[in-house]
């Protein structure tokens, strides 16, 4: 870190962050078996409780948090947990990743309208449907490299919602309304009693999917999330995951070392795609009607904003950054009209800031300074003061 | 199926004009890549300005109507002088501030398309809710409705059979092959230009070489930016209204349109954009006009399926790894 030599409070800044995040997961990753399990309950235990009143009026004074909890913040979080899939671990860069969310959205429209069908059959088809479209998309594009995918998959974006609509079976410009909520698990109520009282949970029936209560909804996604994330968190370990951090970093090499790039590729715009499905199925079943410009580019480029804020191959750094992404706009609602301007601001602000991400992993950082990690650098950095250094992996 | 062969003529004029519109901006998108690799997604927030400084133009004369002769070319010209002035000088200043901390720290790729996505989204906002309803006095939700400048006094100019070409698409497509020439003259011959071609193919021997990357790199964001700023003189010739987010979906087709040719490549993004531009007047022919995006992006995925370098393959100056 030559950062300290630096007279500028803004370097200096920089760097104090930088190294209090860097504390922070090496005494994570030395961290013993059974206090990880004591964080990771505590997690849970503070996701439990995530919607009581006295967290919302401070989090979300303008509108109802526990929805706000469900959609936009549990869905972006989700929908960024699948991206970075796709960007983050085997580094392709999808930019109409929106297609698959909307996907989700409407199988679970069409199948519960139409069909009569119930929330958890649709979950599992449109899982299944959306996972066979993103192989469908990839299977053509996917020899495609850097760019070229992104333009294509944001093309392939536009063509989904246009699709949906000008097609008159699925409603055209006025969507699908009338959309089933999940069947009640069970009427089971919470008790009524001083304790719950005082956090507003009092009353509260957490697995009866009404109109009204957000907080059921909340639940439902926070397991999906859950499921999402255990899954994802096993792959990465595996045999999966060491092959995509390979094509990540170096494709040619990959290939060389008999890594079948283009399976592990076409694998990891399947799992992408089948989480985006699930969070679009989850969110209609809570929306009742959707429409086409539920769906717009701008979505997929939140969530990849999310992605790279967070820190992109990093979960926990994805999930905050989808979190932040989702709350920031809806906190500051205040400013009503100027949020998306003063979102744009931040975004740009954040990037010149940390261009990493704000908890980027040790090997995705070290990648990022070597220039590789899928994306690598911009073609003309020389002739700044810095020049970048590939040892952060000697440390 | 009989509607594209019955106006034949009209799609093509008009798939034509609409091309040369999306090629000149294609050159902003393809020479920014070319040099920093970089998707420049503000590019269409770029020529947004440049449509609000010819409106503003245009206002300052006391909206002129009916404009002809030698008055509609000098009109012209001023128009995309100021376009290409305010789109340039936006180009550069936006390099400065969302590009040039990241190339600065060596950031990736990534950081940098968000930084885009960033100041784009900024831009477009900022026009929304500040300037446009100062500059235009208009109220301040009203900033999202098309304001209009009608000034060119149409007429058909060419006119045989089926055949007709009225004077704004003529000058639109004469317009847009205009400045392409210039832009190819200029990096073939010029020393700038030579420095953008070396820079495009190898950035660090460039700098061996002794080329000043920071200029070449805000030398392109300017021509790119004034390219787009023409573009933006000639849209608001032949469409005659703006509005914030016009740039949004003109953005994504030039991109597109500068892939379809081969990004990196000047000429490619003139094959590009006219291909672009045919395709999707025939394919809004063939399959109703509320198909015409669904067209031009289906088109990108198949020609990119068979070609994956573009029609005209990448490269500035040659093809890059």
């Amino acid at each position: 870190m030559n950062n300290s030599s630096n007279g500028n409070p803004l370097t200096r800044v920089r760097g104090a962050y930088s190294s209090a995040s860097d504390s922070v997961r090496d005494r994570w990753s030395d961290a013993p078996g059974w206090a990880r399990w004591l964080v990771y309950l505590i997690l849970i235990v503070v996701a439990l409780v995530l919607p009581a009143d006295g967290i919302g009026n401070v989090m979300s004074p303008f509108t109802d948090w526990p929805t706000l909890l469900f959609f936009p913040i549990g869905g972006y979080i989700l929908l960024a947990i699948g991206l970075n899939v796709v960007v983050g671990q085997a580094g392709l860069l999808d930019l109409g990743y929106v297609a698959f969310f909307a996907i989700g959205g409407y199988t679970m429209a069409v199948f519960g309208v139409k069909f009569g069908w119930s929330f958890w059959e649709i979950l599992f088809v449109g899982v299944i449907l959306s996972a066979l479209s993103g192989i469908i998309l990839g299977a053509p594009t996917l020899r495609l490299r850097g760019d070229y995918l992104a333009i294509v998959t944001l093309g392939f974006g536009e063509i989904v919602r246009i699709t949906a609509n000008n097609t008159d079976y699925i409603g055209g410009p006025n969507g699908i309304g009338g959309i089933p909520h999940p069947p009640t698990l069970t009427e089971w109520t919470i008790p009524d009693n001083g304790f719950f009282d005082a956090l507003g949970f009092g009353g509260v029936q957490p697995f009866k999917y009404g109109a009204l209560d957000g907080k059921p909804y909340y639940y439902l996604m926070l397991a999906v999330i859950i499921l999402a994330i255990i899954f994802v968190k096993r792959l990465e370990n595996s045999r999966v995951g060491r092959a995509w951090a390979s094509i990540r970093e170096d494709e040619d090499a990959a290939e060389l070392m008999g890594v079948p790039t283009f399976k592990f590729k076409l694998a990891a715009f399947a799992i992408g795609a089948a989480i985006g499905g699930a969070t679009g199925v989850v969110y209609a079943s809570q929306a009742v009607s959707i429409i086409p410009t539920n769906f717009p580019f701008i979505l997929s480029a939140t969530i990849l904003a999310a992605v790279v804020l967070g820190g992109s191959g990093n979960l926990p750094g994805v999930i905050f950054g989808a979190f932040l992404v989702a709350w920031i706009p809806e906190r500051i609602r205040g400013l009503a009209e100027y949020r998306i301007l003063v979102f744009g601001g931040v975004l740009v602000l954040l990037m010149a800031f940390r261009p990493e991400g704000l908890l980027p992993s040790r090997r995705r950082k070290a990648e990022l300074a070597e220039g590789t990690g899928g994306m690598g650098t911009m073609g003309a950095e020389i002739g700044g003061p810095v020049t970048v250094v590939a040892g952060e992996v000697n440390e | 199926m009989s509607n594209l062969f019955n106006q034949f003529w009209p799609y093509t004029i008009d798939g034509l004009s609409l091309g040369a519109i999306y090629a000149l901006m294609a050159l902003g998108y393809t020479m920014v890549y070319g040099v920093l690799r970089l998707i420049n997604f503000a590019h269409s927030e770029i020529f947004m300005i440049g449509t609000f400084a010819v409106l503003g133009t245009l206002h300052l004369f006391g909206m002129p109507t009916n404009v002809s002769g030698f008055a509609l070319v000098g009109l012209l010209i001023v128009l995309a002088l100021v376009g290409g002035a305010a789109s340039g000088g936006s180009a550069v200043i936006l390099e400065y501030v969302a590009y040039r901390p990241l190339r600065r720290h060596g950031a990736s790729r990534l950081a940098a398309l968000i930084s885009a996505i960033g100041a784009s989204l900024f831009l477009q906002q900022l026009f929304a809710r500040l300037v446009v309803p100062a500059a235009f006095d208009l109220p301040k939700e009203k900033g999202a409705l098309p304001v209009q400048g009608h000034f060119v006094q149409k007429s058909n100019v060419i006119h045989i059979g089926s055949f007709e070409l009225s004077n704004d698409r003529l000058i639109v497509i004469v317009g847009a092959v205009l400045m392409m020439l210039l832009l190819d003259v200029f990096v073939e011959r010029t020393k700038l230009g030579r420095g953008i071609r070396a820079t495009a193919q190898d950035p660090e021997t460039a700098v061996l070489m002794g080329v000043n990357i920071d200029r070449i790199v805000t030398a392109t964001f300017a021509i790119g930016g004034a390219m787009a700023g023409v573009a933006a003189a000639l849209y608001m010739l032949r469409f005659e209204e703006t509005r914030y987010d016009v740039g949004f979906l003109l953005g994504i087709k030039a991109f597109t349109a500068a892939v379809l040719g081969g990004i990196g490549n000047l000429r490619g993004a003139l094959v590009g954009g006219v291909l672009l531009g045919l395709f999707e007047m025939y394919g809004s022919a063939i399959f109703g006009s509320e198909w015409q995006n669904v067209v031009a992006f289906s088109v990108l995925v198949l020609v990119l399926m068979f070609r994956p370098t573009g029609i005209l393959g990448e490269s500035l100056q040659q093809a890059r790894a």
